[in-house]
Protein backbone atom coordinates (compact mmCIF):
# COMPACT_ATOMS: atom_id res chain seq x y z
CA UNK A 1 0.00 0.00 0.00
CA UNK A 2 3.00 2.27 -0.51
CA UNK A 3 1.94 4.50 -3.16
CA UNK A 4 4.49 6.40 -5.20
CA UNK A 5 5.83 10.14 -3.83
CA UNK A 6 4.31 12.83 -6.48
CA UNK A 7 7.74 15.10 -6.47
CA UNK A 8 10.83 12.83 -5.63
CA UNK A 9 13.93 14.80 -6.59
CA UNK A 10 15.43 14.70 -9.77
CA UNK A 11 18.65 13.69 -8.18
CA UNK A 12 16.84 10.72 -6.02
CA UNK A 13 15.96 8.83 -8.95
CA UNK A 14 18.73 9.20 -10.54
CA UNK A 15 20.98 7.74 -7.69
CA UNK A 16 22.56 4.49 -8.18
CA UNK A 17 20.43 1.23 -6.30
CA UNK A 18 23.36 0.04 -4.16
CA UNK A 19 23.64 4.55 -3.17
CA UNK A 20 20.46 4.80 -2.63
CA UNK A 21 20.11 1.69 -0.26
CA UNK A 22 23.49 2.83 1.76
CA UNK A 23 22.89 6.32 2.23
CA UNK A 24 18.64 5.06 3.87
CA UNK A 25 20.42 2.63 5.90
CA UNK A 26 22.79 5.68 7.03
CA UNK A 27 20.39 7.45 7.80
CA UNK A 28 18.23 5.29 9.35
CA UNK A 29 20.87 4.18 11.92
CA UNK A 30 21.74 7.82 12.62
CA UNK A 31 18.66 8.50 14.00
CA UNK A 32 18.35 5.16 15.78
CA UNK A 33 21.07 6.45 17.50
CA UNK A 34 19.87 10.04 18.03
CA UNK A 35 16.28 8.47 18.83
CA UNK A 36 18.07 6.02 21.76
CA UNK A 37 20.43 8.83 22.97
CA UNK A 38 17.26 10.56 24.15
CA UNK A 39 15.13 8.13 25.52
CA UNK A 40 18.06 7.38 27.89
CA UNK A 41 18.01 11.13 28.50
CA UNK A 42 14.39 10.65 29.59
CA UNK A 43 14.54 7.69 31.55
CA UNK A 44 18.04 7.71 33.48
CA UNK A 45 17.47 8.11 37.01
CA UNK A 46 20.20 11.52 37.56
CA UNK A 47 21.88 13.69 36.06
CA UNK A 48 25.12 12.52 35.88
CA UNK A 49 23.53 9.18 34.29
CA UNK A 50 21.38 11.49 31.92
CA UNK A 51 24.68 13.66 30.47
CA UNK A 52 25.96 10.23 29.03
CA UNK A 53 23.13 9.60 26.75
CA UNK A 54 22.83 11.92 24.05
CA UNK A 55 26.09 11.59 23.41
CA UNK A 56 24.97 8.63 21.29
CA UNK A 57 23.26 11.24 19.33
CA UNK A 58 25.79 13.62 18.95
CA UNK A 59 28.97 11.08 17.87
CA UNK A 60 27.24 8.37 15.68
CA UNK A 61 24.17 9.48 15.06
CA UNK A 62 25.50 12.91 14.15
CA UNK A 63 28.39 11.17 11.63
CA UNK A 64 26.72 8.71 10.10
CA UNK A 65 23.38 11.42 9.34
CA UNK A 66 26.81 13.19 7.74
CA UNK A 67 28.43 10.31 5.94
CA UNK A 68 24.79 9.41 4.55
CA UNK A 69 24.43 13.39 3.43
CA UNK A 70 28.23 13.49 1.73
CA UNK A 71 27.33 10.32 -0.25
CA UNK A 72 24.15 10.99 -1.57
CA UNK A 73 25.40 14.52 -2.38
CA UNK A 74 28.64 13.05 -3.88
CA UNK A 75 26.83 10.41 -5.79
CA UNK A 76 23.68 12.62 -7.31
CA UNK A 77 25.63 15.73 -8.13
CA UNK A 78 28.65 13.77 -9.93
CA UNK A 79 31.15 15.39 -8.26
CA UNK A 80 33.13 15.09 -4.63
CA UNK A 81 30.99 17.43 -1.84
CA UNK A 82 31.93 16.54 1.56
CA UNK A 83 31.42 20.54 3.43
CA UNK A 84 29.59 18.13 6.19
CA UNK A 85 32.76 17.41 7.53
CA UNK A 86 32.82 20.76 8.63
CA UNK A 87 29.95 20.01 10.95
CA UNK A 88 31.23 16.88 11.76
CA UNK A 89 34.10 18.31 13.07
CA UNK A 90 32.83 21.12 15.07
CA UNK A 91 30.45 18.78 16.42
CA UNK A 92 32.80 16.50 17.35
CA UNK A 93 35.33 19.35 18.85
CA UNK A 94 32.34 20.94 20.99
CA UNK A 95 30.50 18.50 22.55
CA UNK A 96 32.99 17.18 25.23
CA UNK A 97 33.78 20.85 25.70
CA UNK A 98 30.19 22.01 26.68
CA UNK A 99 29.40 18.69 28.59
CA UNK A 100 32.62 19.67 30.40
CA UNK A 101 31.68 22.90 31.58
CA UNK A 102 28.08 21.86 32.29
CA UNK A 103 29.19 18.90 34.42
CA UNK A 104 31.46 20.84 35.76
CA UNK A 105 29.05 23.51 36.94
CA UNK A 106 26.37 20.96 37.88
CA UNK A 107 29.16 19.45 40.55
CA UNK A 108 30.02 23.02 41.56
CA UNK A 109 26.32 23.72 42.34
CA UNK A 110 25.91 20.16 44.38
CA UNK A 111 28.71 20.53 46.10
CA UNK A 112 27.33 23.79 47.12
CA UNK A 113 24.34 22.69 48.33
CA UNK A 114 25.63 20.31 50.95
CA UNK A 115 24.59 16.75 52.73
CA UNK A 116 21.50 16.68 50.93
CA UNK A 117 23.37 16.39 47.53
CA UNK A 118 25.09 13.33 48.75
CA UNK A 119 22.15 10.75 48.19
CA UNK A 120 21.75 11.66 44.51
CA UNK A 121 22.20 8.13 42.62
CA UNK A 122 24.75 8.14 39.96
CA UNK A 123 27.16 11.08 41.43
CA UNK A 124 30.65 10.38 41.26
CA UNK A 125 32.32 9.09 44.56
CA UNK A 126 34.59 12.28 45.70
CA UNK A 127 30.58 13.94 45.98
CA UNK A 128 29.64 11.72 48.47
CA UNK A 129 32.71 12.93 50.61
CA UNK A 130 32.22 16.16 52.68
CA UNK A 131 32.52 19.26 50.51
CA UNK A 132 36.25 20.13 52.53
CA UNK A 133 37.84 16.79 51.63
CA UNK A 134 36.53 17.15 47.91
CA UNK A 135 37.61 20.79 47.40
CA UNK A 136 41.42 18.87 47.63
CA UNK A 137 40.94 16.85 45.11
CA UNK A 138 42.57 16.83 42.16
CA UNK A 139 39.54 16.99 40.09
CA UNK A 140 38.20 20.34 41.41
CA UNK A 141 38.17 23.30 38.72
CA UNK A 142 40.45 25.86 38.98
CA UNK A 143 39.19 28.99 40.13
CA UNK B 1 12.09 1.63 -6.58
CA UNK B 2 15.28 1.94 -4.21
CA UNK B 3 14.49 5.62 -4.78
CA UNK B 4 11.29 4.72 -2.79
CA UNK B 5 12.77 2.98 -0.38
CA UNK B 6 15.38 5.77 0.14
CA UNK B 7 11.91 8.27 0.61
CA UNK B 8 10.25 6.41 3.11
CA UNK B 9 13.57 5.31 5.07
CA UNK B 10 14.26 9.16 5.22
CA UNK B 11 10.47 9.79 6.00
CA UNK B 12 11.31 7.35 9.09
CA UNK B 13 14.10 8.89 10.02
CA UNK B 14 12.69 12.01 10.40
CA UNK B 15 9.91 10.66 12.38
CA UNK B 16 12.40 9.25 14.55
CA UNK B 17 14.49 12.45 14.89
CA UNK B 18 11.09 14.25 15.74
CA UNK B 19 10.36 11.74 18.49
CA UNK B 20 13.86 12.29 19.45
CA UNK B 21 13.13 16.20 19.68
CA UNK B 22 9.96 15.76 21.99
CA UNK B 23 11.75 13.64 24.15
CA UNK B 24 14.49 16.04 24.67
CA UNK B 25 11.85 18.84 25.02
CA UNK B 26 10.29 16.91 27.79
CA UNK B 27 13.17 16.36 29.62
CA UNK B 28 13.60 20.35 29.22
CA UNK B 29 10.78 21.32 30.50
CA UNK B 30 10.31 18.49 33.48
CA UNK B 31 14.32 18.23 34.19
CA UNK B 32 14.22 18.32 37.98
CA UNK B 33 17.11 21.13 38.19
CA UNK B 34 18.33 23.54 35.96
CA UNK B 35 21.72 21.44 34.64
CA UNK B 36 18.93 18.89 33.41
CA UNK B 37 16.82 21.68 31.52
CA UNK B 38 20.28 22.75 29.94
CA UNK B 39 21.10 19.28 28.91
CA UNK B 40 17.98 18.88 27.53
CA UNK B 41 18.28 21.83 25.22
CA UNK B 42 21.66 21.01 23.88
CA UNK B 43 20.00 17.57 22.67
CA UNK B 44 17.65 19.77 21.75
CA UNK B 45 19.63 21.68 18.97
CA UNK B 46 21.77 19.02 18.02
CA UNK B 47 18.66 17.00 17.12
CA UNK B 48 17.56 20.17 15.32
CA UNK B 49 20.64 20.25 13.10
CA UNK B 50 20.67 16.39 12.31
CA UNK B 51 16.52 17.53 11.35
CA UNK B 52 17.93 19.51 8.87
CA UNK B 53 20.58 17.52 7.39
CA UNK B 54 17.60 15.09 6.67
CA UNK B 55 15.69 17.51 5.18
CA UNK B 56 18.82 18.49 2.67
CA UNK B 57 18.81 14.98 2.09
CA UNK B 58 15.00 14.55 1.49
CA UNK B 59 14.70 17.63 -1.11
CA UNK B 60 18.29 17.32 -2.59
CA UNK B 61 18.82 20.86 -1.94
CA UNK B 62 22.16 21.93 0.04
CA UNK B 63 20.42 25.01 0.95
CA UNK B 64 19.77 23.42 4.58
CA UNK B 65 23.51 22.69 5.05
CA UNK B 66 24.38 26.30 6.29
CA UNK B 67 21.19 26.50 8.27
CA UNK B 68 22.10 22.73 10.05
CA UNK B 69 25.86 24.92 10.42
CA UNK B 70 24.05 27.82 12.45
CA UNK B 71 21.82 25.40 14.94
CA UNK B 72 25.26 23.43 15.31
CA UNK B 73 27.37 27.20 16.46
CA UNK B 74 23.89 28.50 18.71
CA UNK B 75 23.70 24.88 19.91
CA UNK B 76 27.23 25.38 21.24
CA UNK B 77 26.99 29.17 22.15
CA UNK B 78 23.68 28.62 24.03
CA UNK B 79 24.92 25.68 26.27
CA UNK B 80 28.35 27.25 26.78
CA UNK B 81 26.79 30.31 27.67
CA UNK B 82 24.21 28.73 30.08
CA UNK B 83 26.62 26.31 31.18
CA UNK B 84 28.78 29.71 32.44
CA UNK B 85 25.61 31.29 33.87
CA UNK B 86 24.89 28.16 36.10
CA UNK B 87 28.75 28.22 37.56
CA UNK B 88 28.73 31.87 38.43
CA UNK B 89 25.53 33.46 38.42
CA UNK B 90 26.50 35.56 35.27
CA UNK B 91 27.70 35.02 31.67
CA UNK B 92 29.86 37.95 30.94
CA UNK B 93 32.40 38.72 34.21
Amino acid sequence: MIDTPTALPAAMTALPPWAALLTALLVLAGAAFTLIGCIGLTRFQSFYQRVHAPTLGTSLGTILTLIASMLYFSLAGGRLVIHEILIAVFVTVTTPVTLVLLVRASRYRDLAEGPQATGIIGMPDDLTKPADTAESDETKPSA
Amino acid sequence: MTANILYWSLIAAQAAIGIAMALAALRMLRGPRAQDRVLGLDALYVTAMLLMVTFGIRTGSTAYFEAALVIALLGFVATVALAKFLMRGEVIE
